[in-house]
């Protein structure tokens, strides 16, 4: 085949010039096919490699669960969402505040406010609710207030407060400057300009990351698993692997896994919604 | 007799650029100013420099005789007296029309709900919007987006409203509605500072006329003088551009 750099491409048999000579249609369909061709061998890999029984016997054995019932919801699951509450709850007023911090005209807060933010962005989250959970009952020279309740709050709440911040504050600042010097305009004071005028403008920006902070929490709940605590105070993830050393299986850790999905799954959906409405509204 | 305003040796920079480069003028009871001029020439500075949305750099700005760059001043008090119409409306975009006419009022003036919703109808009635108390402002045009905002102002009972080109960002056929308002309250003895390329609405209503340029005023008096016969050649080749668009 003959191509010429000075003619025009004309007529239907235009090519777009490339290596192989083949058109665009022509290279979708290969890709396609390769595709699905991997994805027919990698099925196929999988179906025979795997032994299907023991898959079976380990992680959907659900006789070894019977004991989990009614435990699993009314305890586990009701501590997982309480935990997450509590924490979200302190990590949303904390956040607020250390955002309004941050845009203080004051230097001492902004810099407090961003020393905040870097030490509890900064530490694992686990690390962070050790030291509440274990330092600070000795400091105290006495239990957290609240229990472990409190202390998983106050751990937990530190790191979302420190994500949730830099939220508030990139939804603070989408807040057109004019709304601000028309509420001044009209001699409302900074300080009741922001409550009444800013922050409830930014909030509806921050709605979709701030439900997203809220699934993070409810998964990062897990953690306080690691701290040793009554059995009252069980959660999920400490249920799920107490019953899978006791049975030695590992369908308990399934089942679970199924009761975060619950949760997190459809306010996942929220999420995506609620941003899809946003870009519409814009 | 005290003026409205009165304004001495004003400055103002922003960094290396100096935007107001020494303003004098003053304003008394029941005038309308209009000030026109250029671009950049520093009008919406002055005009914010009023109610100290921005901080003058040198220089002092007087309401009713009460010096607002005094260091003790209440600004916020101050404030109130002192309306503000700006070019882009700046209405409350999550609240209710009513409510962006009565927040400043119950939260500011502690009116109570019953009497914050009066002056709010009569001041939405007194712009032609009665009907529009329930509405939210994206639900509006821009011209009654911005007459909403003149009624916000003037249900605070300011004894002088600012206007920042009130007109510039709308449909021309949405002018008129507004312009028609801010005639209708010149008219009533309201004390108007008005930024405007409307030379119309200047050679009508205002007492004066203000040519900016370069952060000075260049020359002022009665709009028959500035516009009809300006003395400076600054205003004369001002003037020929924005009355006559396609000779530049
Ligand atoms: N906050 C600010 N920071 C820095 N520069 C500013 C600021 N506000 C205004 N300026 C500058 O000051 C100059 C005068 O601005 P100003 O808005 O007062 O002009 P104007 O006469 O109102 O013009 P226009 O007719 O375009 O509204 C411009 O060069 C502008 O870029
Ligand atoms: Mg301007």
């Amino acid at each position: 085949m003959t191509t010429s750099a000075t003619t025009e491409p004309s007529g239907p048999a235009r090519k777009t010039p490339g290596r192989t000579g083949l058109s665009p249609r022509q290279r979708r369909r290969i890709s396609l096919g390769v595709q699905s061709t991997v994805l027919a061998a990698g099925l196929l890999l999988v179906v025979l490699l795997v032994d299907w029984p023991l898959v079976r016997e380990t992680f959907l054995d659900f006789g070894a669960t019977r004991e989990m019932y009614p435990d699993l919801f009314t305890i586990a699951l009701k501590n997982t969402v309480i935990y997450t509450l509590s924490a979200y709850a302190v990590g949303f007023s904390l956040g607020l505040v250390v955002a309004l911090m941050r845009l203080s005209s004051l230097a001492v807060y902004r810099w407090l406010a961003l020393v905040f933010v870097e030490i509890f962005r900064g530490l694992p989250a686990l690390l962070t609710l050790m030291i509440v959970g274990y330092g600070l009952p000795i400091a105290l020279g006495g239990p957290v207030p609240g229990g472990t309740v409190g202390a998983v709050a106050v751990g937990l709440g530190l790191v979302a407060a420190a994500y949730m911040a830099e939220t508030f504050r990139a939804g603070i600042q989408a807040v057109p400057k004019g709304q601000l010097e028309a509420a001044r305009s009209l001699g409302m004071s900074h300080t009741r300009a922001m409550f009444s005028i800013v922050i409830p403008q930014a909030l509806r920006i921050v709605i979709p990351p701030l439900t997203n902070e809220l699934v993070l929490l409810f998964k990062d709940s897990s953690l306080v698993s690691a701290l040793g605590i009554a059995a009252a105070g069980v959660e999920l993830t400490k249920m799920g692997s107490d019953f899978a050393i006791n049975t030695a299986d590992s369908t308990p850790f399934v089942v679970a896994g199924a009761c975060y999905l619950i949760i997190t799954v459809p306010l996942g959906i929220l999420v995506r919604r609620l941003e899809a409405r946003q870009a519409k509204a814009r | 007799m005290t003026h409205m305003v009165e304004i001495r040796d004003l400055h103002k920079s922003f960094g290396a650029l100096e935007v107001l480069r020494g303003i004098d003028f003053t304003v008394d009871q029941g005038q309308v100013i209009c000030i026109i001029g250029p671009s950049g020439s520093g009008k919406s500075t002055l005009l914010r420099c009023v109610n100290l949305l921005e901080t003058p750099t040198r220089g002092q700005v007087f309401v009713e005789g009460e010096e607002l760059t005094h260091p003790d001043v209440d600004i916020d008090a101050a404030r109130r007296r002192v309306g503000m119409v700006f070019q882009q409306f700046n209405l409350f975009p999550h609240l209710k029309v009513l409510e962006n006419v009565t927040i400043a009022q119950r939260r500011v003036l502690k009116r109570g709900k019953a009497e914050a919703e009066k002056v709010a109808r009569d001041n939405l009635a007194k712009v032609g919007l009665a009907d529009k108390a329930g509405s939210y402002p994206a639900q509006l045009s821009g011209g009654q987006q911005q007459r909403v905002a003149i009624a916000r102002a003037l249900a605070m009972n300011p004894d002088l409203m600012l206007f920042d080109e009130p007109t510039s960002a709308l449909d021309p056929e949405l002018v008129g509605d507004v312009l028609a308002v801010m005639r209708q309250l010149a008219e009533e003895g309201m004390t108007m500072l008005v930024v405007t390329h409307e030379m119309g609405f200047a050679r009508e209503v205002a007492d004066r006329v203000v040519f900016m340029d370069g952060g000075v005023i260049v020359e002022e008096g009665p709009p028959e003088q500035v516009i009809g016969d300006p003395q400076e050649d600054r205003t004369r080749t001002f003037l020929r551009r924005v009355l006559d668009p396609t000779s530049s």
